[in-house]
């Protein structure tokens, strides 16, 4: 099996199953056209522990820690366990804030862009559009030298730390113990955070896809850009089986509902669908790849993954506690503004991070 | 044998190892080149990408856990 995920055609297989596995999700319980949503689950988890207090998206999603986990024992079993880090972390965590807060105005990270295609949310087309824009920009910095500079081999112990992160979430998502009146860990009862698949069931898919993302190395973002960049067509392959296979299984199921109105969680404001996923586009290259897979890099034992992760729940908190998030009624009254700091942001990190050697 | 050319990629992730690959090669019709990388992505990625440009590629494991990947053609 090992053999066939890492061979050229494995991206075939993995994007194949993830795109199965998350239609089964959202019809086993999560919302609409979110079987996985790295942004939305990742904000999810910022609310249950309270770092924005939005009543309707506060879970703790296992399948998070469940990629983390999944792609560090793949990592472990295959030894490419590599603790390391050190590549501009502040930066990386800018770029994660902002990626964050781009995803939440269009409502989805790449993975649930192509997913709200697949199941016929025309608005994600823009969505779709901007984010190979948001790439493409990424691109010409990397052309002209652009570099956060070379990472380090760290101690064992440094990449341990993103896993026990991920157990202490799952802990408490089981535990769910209450730390006082009006504290977390919280727990929507109405709205996208209340709607979810059984836990267990969840943990265990979150564990399948990190292993096979970091056996397939599967990336959402990698995969336009080593197209654009390259003509290299390999982890384009992921993608494409990913909408296939989501595509037949939404049909199959019933839950393929083409239009540009009545979508789940999803707005119609296309002009910020796009440019909110410009900004995620574009903070995800310059980070070097999509959320899932700074999850799955994180859990390698990567620290600078990890930073960004923890830039992307910050970013969260932010979106919700600043009103720059959108809903389904639209995008937050702080949303365009976000977005246009953040692609400021990125332009001067992608000026000003040359490397000149 | 002419000379090796050698590029030092650790540390880079995708896809600036692919990047300074393609640099090196740039106008070589032939040669020896080594390329050092540390994770198994950057060492597939660098083979794939040499592999399809017509290089013979090797790979030898570092003692530090990192990859030498030899290019000939």
């Amino acid at each position: 099996m090992d053999k066939v995920l890492t061979s050229r055609q494995g991206p075939w297989i993995a994007g194949g199953l993830i795109g199965l596995i998350a239609v089964a999700l959202a019809h086993f319980g999560n919302p609409g056209n979110m079987g996985f949503c790295v942004a939305c689950f990742t904000r999810d988890i910022a609310g249950a522990l309270g770092f924005h207090r939005a009543g309707v998206v506060q879970y703790i999603r296992p399948e998070i820690p469940g990629f983390i986990l999944g792609s560090f024992l793949s990592a472990l079993i295959f030894r490419e366990y590599s603790p390391r880090g050190g590549s501009s972390p502040a930066v990386r965590f800018g770029l994660g804030v902002f990626a964050m807060l781009g995803a939440l105005v269009f409502l989805g990270c790449p993975w649930r862009a192509y997913l709200r295609v697949s199941g016929g949310d025309w608005n994600a087309l823009y969505g779709v559009g901007g984010l190979i824009v948001g790439i493409f920009i990424g691109i010409i910095f990397l052309w002209n030298g652009f570099s956060l500079g070379a990472s380090e081999s760290n101690p064992k112990a440094a990449g341990l730390v993103m896993p026990l992160i991920a157990i202490a979430l799952l802990a408490l998502l089981f535990m769910a113990p209450k730390f006082g009146d009006n504290a977390p860990v919280f727990f929507s009862e109405k709205g996208p955070g209340s709607q979810h698949a059984p836990a267990l069931m969840a943990l265990a898919t979150g564990l399948l896809v990190g292993w096979l993302a970091q056996r397939s190395r599967f990336c959402t973002v990698g995969a336009v850009r080593d197209f654009l960049m390259m003509g290299d067509a390999y982890l384009l392959k992921g993608i494409i089986a990913f909408m296939i296979t989501a595509f037949a299984a939404n049909y199959a199921l019933g839950t393929f509902k083409p239009g540009f109105e009545g979508q789940p969680v999803a707005h119609s404001d296309q002009l910020w669908n796009f440019l909110g996923m410009v900004l995620s586009g574009l903070a995800f290259t310059l980070a070097g790849g999509c959320p899932g897979r700074q999850l799955i890099m994180a859990g390698e034992g990567d620290s600078d993954a990890g930073i960004f992760v923890i830039g992307m729940l910050t970013g969260a908190a932010i979106a919700h506690n600043f009103s720059a998030a959108s809903s389904g009624a639209g995008i937050g009254p702080m949303g365009m503004h976000v977005t246009i700091i953040g692609l400021v942001f990125c332009v001067l990190v992608g000026i000003l991070s040359r490397d000149r050697g | 044998m002419s000379d090796v050319i050698t590029v030092n990629a650790k540390g880079f992730s995708c896809p600036q190892p692919v990047m300074m690959t393609k640099k090196a090669l740039s106008g070589l019709e032939s040669g020896h080149v080594e390329i050092l990388v540390d994770t198994a992505t950057s060492r597939n990625n660098v083979s794939r990408f040499a592999e399809n440009k017509g290089w013979r590629v090797d790979v030898e494991e570092l003692d530090d856990g990192g990859f030498r990947v030899i290019l000939e053609k």
